[in-house]
């Protein structure tokens, strides 16, 4: 019966790999700019940006670099900079 | 007051680059212990591979038009089960959802519309938007697209309601909202596609927000009595909508359509208008 | 306690004798009765279940497989078409090893339109993973699906038990209906190899890779065989609780017959008083019940090797055999007729013809026997 163990899957990251290798614009925070209104948390597909207190952090192991963050932020406190 | 959102999606998932689909899934944070029927469609993929899931809940897989029907079982076990399907599963399943709602079982459905059958690779489905270009359709929809709130919000069910990953907030209270009723309860969520509908992958909130604010989608939600929220709110003066083609020409999907074709779609969302409004009216 | 039942009457006491918690089912001739008689017995409360009604057969195994997902004990029953409609779910659900108990009331598939008996519905679950039973008659139908709950738990895998339309399904006749403490003493509470439940947050069935789908699939045949194991002990716990033999086959004078018919359903009945006819005569014929047609009883049929053997099926793959043909040909040597198919009715004197026939070895390798 071992087997039926194959129907079975258990939560967990990176479920496709390191998606961070998927980008080719990277979000880069201005936490100066930032006015803490997290709406960037809110909509990133992702889920890999965090709070931190009244700012956020980014992870970018799985970031894909789709750029909603930015398109989302009212402060422009995020900015796509192409990855080399 | 802002709801508390949560993260039930774990990052590096297979879900495309700015996939609206990851980005309503967070709105099933704000239910208790929600187990989630998931049929045939991108969803199937984003949940991960074995032996691994993206999602913190129990997601159970099922064939493609029985969703409704496997969450009535689960149902008689448990409450707060959610079907999380396309509009893929609403046309196959056209029949098991309607009969679901027929024996008003106690599930939330919540179909998750990105006007194709995207998975499959961007075929024409029930829902998708007049003109729109599909590889079914590869010179525009030429028919008329059924509006499946609408058909629900007739099978005098508790909770109907409609909402856009454009409005996250308003999203996760109606999906709040529908975890306090007991019955069927309906959510037709509006999700752009970035590779179905050809737009870069950063913009899927605004196209979103874009769809509501020129009343190309209507935000309104069903209780007892029906009602228009959140931005839809100001669009039922036409003057405050922004002009629909602007809308339809920042998406690939509509490239290449004439005046008269705006002008005719134009004039298609005027006509709902007059519904939904004649409906906030009465209903 | 003696009474009289029909066939579905008595399906349904079993499935309430069998303690089951959620019954979805749509009607269709002629199994509308087992769902009219369980919608009523819960409506009444005589059993404590939730009765749902469904739009579609489809939906009526999706609601099941949902239901015995999450733990609760469940049951549907379909013929024919529905059963066609149902066939992606039923797929689903043995491929899920989930365990659960159909009832099929066997009846021929369109055009024409035609209600009466046939085997070809449900010998289109033959290769799903199902367990495959056939009652000869309205007391087997009651054993055999509360047999099927004991076995299906034990093995993961969902079990059906076949009845031939109308001739089991609505003719009444004297079952014996156990006591509910006696099928409490042989029911233990429902277990299966995983439950769906709020707080545990697994996936069922997400993608999984070639190599590792192909063991589970391996897995499952290894189950369906060790299922043989699994149905003889059953069947011999239930003699001992009950008084009636069940195992994956039925010997009627087989053990000194030079000639074996192979059978399986309810016309067995008839096959048999022929049997009894011929044998006045001093031929040594008997008869091989199949009760369970998966998992194949292979090992009860090779034993037949070295006798001549009929089969006479009530079901064709076109392009070859008979459906039991086949099967039973890929064991043996043996000649096969093809009878009784969209319900015409076979009595005791076509079989006396026919195993006379049989016996002069007038009968062709195919032969189709019509009226």
């Amino acid at each position: 019966m071992e087997y039926i163990d194959v129907l079975i899957s258990k939560p967990s990251k990176g479920s496709s790999g390191k998606t961070g290798l998927w980008r080719t614009f990277k979000p880069v925070y201005h936490e100066d700019k930032c006015v803490s209104c997290f709406e960037c948390y809110v909509y990133c597909p992702e889920n890999c940006i965090s709070l931190n207190g009244l700012k956020i952090e980014i992870d970018y192991e799985y970031c894909k670099g789709c750029g909603v963050c930015c398109n989302v932020c009212p402060a422009n406190a995020i900015e796509m900079v192409k990855e080399v | 007051m802002r709801l508390e959102i949560g993260c039930p999606l774990l990052p590096g998932n297979p879900s495309c680059q700015g996939c609206p689909h990851s980005i309503g899934l967070k709105a099933l944070s704000v239910l208790e212990n929600p187990i989630v029927v998931v049929p045939a469609g991108c969803t199937t993929i984003i949940a991960g591979m074995h032996p691994k899931s993206s999602l913190k809940f129990p997601v159970v897989h099922v064939p493609f038009a029985s969703a409704p029907a496997v969450a009535c079982g689960l149902s008689k076990a448990y409450d707060n089960v959610v079907v999380w399907m396309g509009d893929g599963g609403a046309d196959i399943g056209f029949a098991t959802l309607s009969g679901s709602a027929v024996r008003n079982d106690n599930i939330i459905v919540i179909v998750s519309d990105n006007e194709a059958y995207m998975n499959t690779g961007i075929q024409a489905s029930g829902t998708t938007f007049w003109k729109a270009k599909t590889t079914t359709s590869p010179t525009g929809k030429r028919e008329e697209k059924k509006d499946l709130a609408l058909i629900m919000l007739m099978h005098r069910v508790p909770y109907v309601a409609t909402a856009s990953v454009g409005y996250m907030h308003d999203f996760a209270q109606k999906v709040k909202k529908a975890g306090e009723i007991r019955g069927f309860r309906f959510i037709h969520l509006h999700s752009p596609c970035p590779p179905g509908w050809r737009f870069d992958s950063s913009k899927t909130v605004e196209i979103a927000r874009m769809a509501v604010k020129s009343g190309a989608w209507i935000l309104w939600e069903y209780d007892g009595k029906f009602r228009l929220t959140g931005a839809s709110r100001k669009c039922r003066d036409k003057g405050k909508r922004i002009p629909i083609e602007e809308y339809l020409r920042a998406q690939g999907r509509f490239r290449g359509i004439s005046d008269d074709d705006v002008k005719e779609i134009e004039k298609k969302v005027d006509e709902v208008w007059n519904l939904v409004e004649s409906l906030e009216k009465m209903f | 306690m003696k009474t009289i039942l029909t066939g579905n009457y008595a399906v349904a006491e079993a499935v309430k004798l069998s303690r089951v918690k959620v019954i979805a089912a749509y009607p269709i001739t002629p199994q509308t009765t087992i769902v009219e008689r369980l919608a009523e017995m819960v409506e009444s409360g005589e059993i404590d279940a939730e009765f749902v009604r469904v739009e579609s057969e489809h939906s009526a195994l999706a609601v099941v497989y949902g239901s015995s997902l999450a733990g609760l004990r469940s049951f549907t029953a379909t013929s024919s078409h529905g059963l066609l409609y149902m066939y992606e779910m039923c797929w689903w659900v043995s491929n899920a090893r989930i365990p659960l108990v159909m009832a099929v009331v066997t009846r021929t598939i369109g055009p024409p339109w035609n209600i009466h008996t046939d085997h070809t519905d449900i010998l289109t679950l033959r290769d799903s993973g199902w367990i495959i039973s056939m009652a000869e008659n309205a007391q087997e139908a009651l054993d055999l699906t509360i047999q099927g709950f004991k076995i299906s738990e034990r093995v993961n895998l969902p079990f059906v038990v076949g009845l031939d339309a109308f001739v089991v399904s609505h003719t009444a006749e004297v079952v014996d209906v156990p006591e509910q403490d006696l099928v409490d003493s042989f029911l233990p509470e429902r277990k299966q190899a995983y439950v769906i439940s709020p707080d545990d947050p697994i996936a069922v069935g997400n993608i999984a890779q070639n190599d590792v789908t192909m063991r589970l699939r391996y897995d499952m045949a290894k189950d369906m065989e060790r299922s043989k194991e699994v149905i003889r002990e059953v069947g011999d716990e239930f003699e001992k609780k009950f008084g009636r033999k069940y195992g994956l086959v039925e010997h009627y004078m087989t053990e000194d017959a030079d000639y074996v018919v192979v059978m399986s359903g309810a016309w067995c009945g008839d096959a048999k008083e022929a049997v009894d006819v011929l044998r006045s005569r001093g031929i040594p014929i008997g008869l091989l019940k199949l009760t369970y047609l998966r998992p194949f009883p292979k090992e009860e049929l090779k034993e037949l090797e070295d006798r001549e053997v009929l089969v006479v099926d009530r079901s064709f793959s076109m392009g070859h055999r008979g459906i039991l043909g086949l099967e039973v040909g890929n064991v043996l040597d043996c000649k096969n007729v093809i009878a009784g198919l969209c319900g015409v009715d076979m009595g005791v004197e076509d079989f006396v013809e026919m195993f006379n026939r049989f016996v002069r070895g007038e009968i062709e390798d195919v032969e189709w026997w019509l009226k």
